[in-house]
């Protein structure tokens, strides 16, 4: 009935001790690894043919590649190609552990904001680390806009650093909150079939239908919001990462 | 026995379609490969990442909010260690709600990002 009851961690099995500090092998770390290995999986064995006319499996593998390729290239450019495994990875990634958390009993990894800042800030040092190694110290003129009048400069440059350093915070907080939000409701229309039944009797369990049809709406729009904040990451992964290749253009 | 029956019209096409249709796969290969040249060619443009009016809303209420956070983290952080409270939580506040409107502004479009020449 504790609608957030369902994000809490347990811990499975101790793995040891890091000072005072117990490694355990939680929930959230099983679902981790169940996302990995199940993407594994699919990719090897759908790839392993390589047909001229693909199967169905090889044909969605296909389709994930072209996706996430041609989102590469018209944000990023070509040269952004050379961070595509990265981008693939995280999207999928991202994907799957979505989708994952939809099944019931399920434990919904990315709804842990935890998760999504570790991804938001490696997203983050590649591009401020890739940027510096290519670019040098030019890459800072991501700060100075160019034909800004000299006596407003530090203020916009202050801005701009701000604006800069507020990209991890808004990138992993986006993907948390929508996935926190989202099975929450789906929890609260649950608890209310229950409130119902028990509450009214009969009369209750036969006007929970009304919740049961919201809840079958929300898990809809929650798979929709599970491919869209995956892609919505990933294609901020490449704006950012467009930012390292060409700091000035 | 199924090329016993091919010619008796099961198949409506000509036996020799073998060719025409080695033909076409190489018309379909040669016009696939002209429609994915330009995308492959061009060089860094942007597109919006919105999908959806859903996800563009979150997208400019959570650009907005970090920035304001950050700045606030910040001034709160200058003061603690310079202790010039509350200025730097003042100006930092401000200077984060600037970058955050930034933000809105280059998430929607509005505004361009920065453009140098290298």
């Amino acid at each position: 009935m504790d609608p957030i009851h369902q994000f809490q961690i347990i811990n499975l099995f101790s793995v040891g001790k890091l000072g005072n500090i117990e490694i355990a092998f939680t929930n959230s770390a099983l679902f981790m690894l169940i996302a990995v290995f199940g993407l594994t999986f699919f990719l090897v064995a759908a790839t392993a043919g390589g047909k001229a006319v693909p199967t169905r499996m090889q044909s969605a593998a296909e389709l994930s590649y072209e996706f996430v390729a041609s989102m590469v290239r018209s944000t990023a450019g070509q040269e952004g190609m050379k961070f595509f495994p990265f981008v693939f990875t995280i999207f999928m990634f991202v994907l799957s552990l979505n989708m994952f958390g939809l099944i019931p009993y399920a434990f919904t990894v990315t709804s842990h904001i935890i998760i999504t800042a570790a991804l938001a800030i490696t997203v983050f040092l590649t591009v401020l680390l890739y940027g510096l190694y290519r670019h040098g110290l030019h890459f800072f003129n991501l700060f100075v806009p160019k034909g800004v009048p000299v006596y407003i400069l530090p203020l916009i440059v202050s801005i701009e650093i701000l604006s800069f350093i507020s990209r991890p915070i808004s990138h992993s907080v986006r993907l948390f909150a929508n996935m926190l939000a989202g099975h929450i409701a789906l929890k609260v229309f649950a608890g209310f079939i229950i409130l119902l039944g028990g509450a009214l009797g009969a009369l209750g369990w036969a006007g929970g239908v009304l919740p049961f049809a919201m809840i079958v709406a929300l898990t809809a729009l929650e798979m929709l919001v599970a491919f869209l904040q995956a892609y919505v990451f990933a294609v901020l992964t490449c704006i950012y990462l467009n930012d390292a290749i060409h700091p000035g253009h | 026995m199924a090329d016993g029956t091919r010619g008796k019209g099961d198949h409506k096409e000509p036996p020799d379609d073998e060719a025409a249709l080695s033909a076409r796969l190489q018309r379909l290969g040669e016009r696939l490969d002209s429609a994915s040249r330009p995308s492959e060619n061009v060089s860094g443009p942007r597109q919006s990442a919105d999908a959806s009016a859903y996800a563009r809303g979150f997208r400019m209420s959570t650009e907005l909010v970090a920035g304001v956070v950050v700045g606030a983290l910040i001034g709160w952080l200058i003061d603690r260690w310079l202790g010039i409270s509350p200025w730097g939580l003042i100006v930092f506040l401000l200077l984060g709600f600037a970058a955050g409107v930034l933000n809105v502004m280059r998430a929607a479009g509005v505004v361009r990002e920065n453009k140098l020449n290298d």
